[in-house]
Order: structure tokens, then C-alpha cells, then sequence
């Protein structure tokens, strides 16, 4: 205990922190729409990509460029993500490909990188420990243009996301959000990647949000919910590995997973309770049915 | 007054398919008009025209005097049911309100209350306060298209669009779906246009029947329209006209809109 008090005061521990912060910001506000739009598997493919970018700019260009290299590739592979819109069926098939494709990208980069160990096995478990002032800067900065773009789009980004058939009548432009909405998972998940590793952003974007929906329906709810929860499993698990040496990703995974589990646990009691309270009532719909409808029932059915 | 939808010469092809052409039509405010037709004659298509998703290609196309345009707020419509996930993040009004200012950009912090204050009445024009704070996905099936015909209304529209509401719904909540909306344009003059594979549920409130078949087509009262002289013409073949108490039953059309189905038909999107 009193070893994590003192590793605290450090500078580096506090950078960190104010660096997980940010991320489990921009993690509890897009997770919610990440799971409406049913696209966990691409934010994993997304990771892994953005693993591989980071790798092939650690080869090339050195420790100093791993934050562009996770960036260029995240983003780039989240657009053809975001391209291939809402069709589930194809989607899955593509992100599987693109994902074992990047992870085998990314696993030749790191052979053949020679530098320090830990610059390498940090893309992919996390290792916060390494930010600096100027990570700070640029995290900042993409956390900025992640709320401000989320901000101006919201509304119709969630229309989109969650009602796509109605959105598209209403005149949104459903296309072009999902590209919109892919760059920004990309940023953000070009930021995870740094900070809790590539196998481990999941969850951070998915885990807190998937378990805020299992306690509410409300959006705006379940937005806040996301963000707290990601607040405690990120900070939570920085100042929990801080003590023993270890890697902050399984920290901030186990934190993640207990509050879903306790999420899932709430919201099905409550759906229980909910059910045993309904008894259906014989309303307006089941009584009006009329002499010509149950005529409608007993005419036969030409099939062709 | 203008007219809630004027088309003249309307002409929709569609790559070497002319859909339908030389289309002339008027819906006055408070009229019912029903949209009938089998499947790929381009009645899903004429609504995207009025929705202003789709441009024709001859002819104009007017809503209260003026063009089409994506997210008019005077436009209501009503979509096919469709299960919604049952994980769908979002509580009945939150789906209404998305048919208040979804396509709207910026924040929206500001107008909340009277936000909420008009969610809530559309909500209460389709009795559906009670279940109004459920997750949509628990919801049935004839509620969640109740939540629809609330989330249509819930801009205060002066022309309502309607494709294939009722599909999938038994025939009680059928009633209900039509008797909301017939409501509707009955107390606030609401013009609707209404897409549909079934005739009879809508018979009883309906005004005029747009009838529409590969590229030909009647307008007219269902007296004028529906009689086998017609149909026959319209499509082509022998089809015969009868009438059984206050039903319309045809006979001899293959995928003819009068039959029931009682389950879901993909509709015009070949």
C-alpha cells in the first residue's frame, strides 16, 4: 500500500493517469454506439491493425513514431470497417481477414526489430509507464476532436446507428457517418493501443458499455455509466499494478469484466421482476378484432 | 391551400425499367390514399421520391408547393416492422425523439423541456405513455410499431408516409395501426399516403387507391378501381373482382394485394 502511495507522487505514474483518463473518456463515449452498431469485432480488428502500424513504425522509424504508426493504421483500416457499413454478414467475414492479416503483420515487425524489448511487448499489453509530455499533447489533442466531433454529430449519429432504416428516410446521411464514426474509433483506438495494448482494447470500448446496457436503456444513461465505468477500470487498474511490476492491462480487464458481471446480474433481476409484475391485459388490441377479421383468418392462402 | 403532394408526368426508371410514367396525382390535405400493387411495381420507390431520397426521372413532384427535400420536418413516416435487437439501447421515447431531431446536427442542449413535452404527446396520441420508459427491444411487436406511428407523428407532419406498416402484424393490431392513423389525419387534416400489400384493413378508412402495375396504373375510389375489368387490364390476364361482405377479394392476380398474408413478404426491394 504505502509502495503505491509513493509510486503515485511520481511524474510518470501521474501522466499516466491523466492519460488513461483521457482514453477511458473517449472509450465511455463511443462505446455505447459501438455496441448499438454491433462493432466489437471490429474494434479488435481495428486494434490489431493498429498493432501492426505501431510495429512497422518502431521498425522503421524508431520508439518516437509507434503513436503514428498505431494511429495511420487504426484509422486506415477502420474506414474500409466503416465503408463496409451495417451488413453483418460481410463485415464479420472482412474483419477476420484484415485481423489475422495485421496480427501477422505486426508479429514479423517485432522479429525483426531489434531495439529495446519493452518498446515491442508494450503494443500489445499495454504500457502506460512510457508516455511523455509530448504523448500527453498529442492525446489531448485527439481528445478534443474526438468530443467535439461526437458533439456536433450525436443525434444523428445515434439515429443512424441504432435505427438505421428510419434514419435513412429521415434523410441522414448513414454512409457517410459510418465513415465519420470509423475514423473517430480509429483515433481512439490508436490511443488504447498505446496505453493498454492492443489485446486488451476491448475493454476498455466494449466491456464498460456492454455492461452500462445491461442496467439501462436510456442513452444518455448508458453513456455516463460507460464513461464511469471505464474511468475505474482504467485508473483502478494503473494504480493496482503500480505495486507489483505488472502490465496495467490485466488490471484494467479484471476491473472491466467484475462490473459486468455485476451489470448482467442487475439488469436481470430486474428483467425478472419487471416480467412477474406485467400480467398482459386484454387491451384494445386483442378486443377489436372484428367479424371481417377472423373472415380474414379462414380465407385460404393462394401460394404461387 | 397547396396540395399535401402534387405529381405531374412522374416518371421513375430504374437502369433499362421504366418503373411507372405520365403518373398524375393530388392528395388533399386529410386524404387517405392507399397504394397498391404487386411486388417491384415501385411503390416503395414512389415514397422515396417523396421523401426526397430519390429524384424522378421526368415530370415534377411537389410537397405543399415545394420540392422533396431529405428531413422535412412536415413529413411523417411510418417504416415496416421490424424487430428491433433486444439490446437496442434506447427507451420508446427515446425512438420518438429520434423522429423529433435525430437528423438534426449540433448538441441539442438547447429546448429540452419542450423536446420532452412533444415526445410525450406523441407518445400519448398512440396510448403508448405506459410502456414509454421500456427498452424498446422488450416490447412487442404491435407496440413497437405503435412507438413507429409515434415516432412519425412526433414532428407534427401535414403529410404521412407510410410503407408496408402493417406487414407482419396480426390482424388486431393491423386494426390498430390503421385506426391510429386514420385518427390522425381525421383530427389534424394529416394527408396520408399509404403503401401496402393488404387493401381490406385499410378498406374502411380509405379514400382513393392508387393501383399500381408493372408501369400502368388506376387512380380512382376503391368502387372505381377495383373491378375486374381493370385488374384484368392492369395485369394482363383474366383476374376477377369479388366482393364478400365488406372485403375485396381477388382472384386470379398472382401476388395480388388483397389476399392475407400472415407472414412477412419482402416488398419492392428487387
Amino acid at each position: 500500500m504505502s509502495t503505491t502511495l509513493e509510486l503515485l507522487q511520481l511524474d510518470f505514474v501521474r501522466d499516466a493517469l491523466i492519460a488513461g483518463g483521457v482514453l477511458a473518456l473517449l472509450a465511455g463515449l463511443l462505446g455505447p454506439l459501438i455496441v448499438g452498431r454491433g462493432m466489437a469485432f471490429a474494434v479488435h480488428g481495428t486494434s490489431e491493425l493498429s498493432f501492426a502500424g505501431g510495429a512497422g513504425a518502431l521498425l522503421l522509424f524508431g520508439a518516437g513514431a509507434v503513436g503514428w504508426g498505431a494511429l495511420v493504421g487504426a484509422v486506415l483500416v477502420a474506414l474500409v470497417f466503416g465503408a463496409l457499413g451495417l451488413a453483418a454478414h460481410e463485415r464479420d467475414s472482412v474483419i477476420g481477414v484484415l485481423l489475422s492479416f495485421g496480427l501477422g503483420l505486426g508479429v514479423l515487425f517485432q522479429s525483426l526489430y531489434t531495439g529495446r524489448s519493452a518498446n515491442k511487448f508494450g503494443l500489445l499489453v499495454g504500457q502506460i509507464v512510457g508516455i511523455d509530455t509530448g504523448d500527453l499533447i498529442s492525446l489531448a489533442i485527439t481528445g478534443l476532436v474526438v468530443v467535439g466531433v461526437l458533439a456536433l454529430t450525436y443525434r444523428p449519429l445515434l439515429f443512424a446507428s441504432l435505427d438505421p432504416t428510419m434514419a435513412a428516410a429521415r434523410g441522414v446521411p448513414v454512409r457517410a457517418l459510418s465513415v465519420a464514426f470509423a475514423v473517430l474509433l480509429g483515433a481512439t483506438t490508436a490511443l488504447g493501443v498505446q496505453i493498454v495494448g492492443a489485446l486488451l482494447v476491448l475493454s476498455l470500448l466494449i466491456t464498460p458499455a456492454a455492461a452500462a446496457a445491461r442496467v439501462t436503456a436510456s442513452p444518455l444513461l448508458a453513456t455516463v455509466l460507460a464513461v464511469l465505468f471505464a474511468e475505474v477500470a482504467v485508473l483502478g487498474g494503473i494504480v493496482l499494478s503500480l505495486a507489483p511490476g505488472l502490465p496495467i492491462s490485466p488490471f484494467v480487464a479484471g476491473i472491466a469484466f467484475v462490473t459486468y458481471l455485476i451489470c448482467r446480474a442487475v439488469g436481470s433481476v430486474r428483467t425478472r421482476r419487471r416480467a412477474s409484475r406485467t400480467v398482459v391485459p386484454p387491451g384494445p388490441d386483442a378486443t377489436s378484432t372484428s367479424s371481417q377479421s377472423a373472415l380474414a383468418n379462414q380465407s385460404p392462402r393462394p401460394r404461387s | 391551400m397547396n396540395p399535401a403532394v402534387e405529381l405531374s408526368g412522374a416518371e421513375l426508371r430504374r437502369g433499362p425499367r421504366t418503373l411507372w410514367s405520365g403518373l398524375d396525382l393530388q392528395v388533399r390535405p386529410g386524404e387517405f390514399i392507399a397504394v397498391l400493387g404487386p411486388n417491384g411495381s415501385g411503390k416503395t420507390t414512389l415514397l422515396q421520391v417523396l421523401l426526397g431520397l430519390l429524384d424522378l426521372s421526368a415530370g415534377s413532384v411537389a410537397i405543399h408547393g415545394s420540392p422533396p427535400r431529405r428531413g422535412n420536418p412536415t413529413v411523417g413516416y411510418i417504416p415496416q416492422q421490424r424487430a428491433l435487437d433486444p439490446l437496442t439501447p434506447l427507451r420508446g421515447r427515446d425512438l420518438v425523439g429520434l423522429g423529433l431531431d435525430g437528423h438534426r446536427w449540433g448538441p441539442g442542449f438547447r429546448g429540452r423541456t419542450r423536446r420532452r413535452e412533444r415526445v410525450a404527446e406523441a407518445l400519448a396520441q398512440v396510448d403508448a405513455l405506459e410502456y414509454s420508459d421500456a427498452p424498446v427491444g422488450s416490447l412487442s411487436g404491435g407496440e413497437q410499431q405503435r412507438l413507429r406511428v409515434a415516432q412519425a407523428l412526433v414532428g407534427d407532419p401535414t403529410l404521412l408516409l407510410a410503407d408496408e406498416p402493417l406487414l407482419s402484424l396480426d390482424l388486431a393490431r393491423q386494426r390498430t395501426v390503421v385506426d391510429l392513423v386514420d385518427r390522425r389525419r381525421r383530427e389534424h387534416d394529416t394527408a396520408v399516403v399509404f403503401v401496402t400489400h393488404e387493401l381490406n384493413p385499410v378498406l374502411p378508412v380509405v379514400d382513393r387507391i392508387l393501383y399500381l402495375v408493372e408501369g400502368k396504373f388506376r387512380i380512382g375510389t376503391p368502387a372505381e378501381v377495383m373491378t375486374s375489368e381493370n385488374l384484368s387490364e392492369l395485369y394482363r390476364t383474366e383476374v376477377e373482382v369479388v366482393r364478400v361482405r365488406d372485403r375485396i377479394l381477388v382472384v386470379g392476380a398472382e401476388d395480388s394485394p388483397v389476399h392475407h398474408h400472415d407472414e412477412p413478404v419482402e416488398v419492392g426491394a428487387r
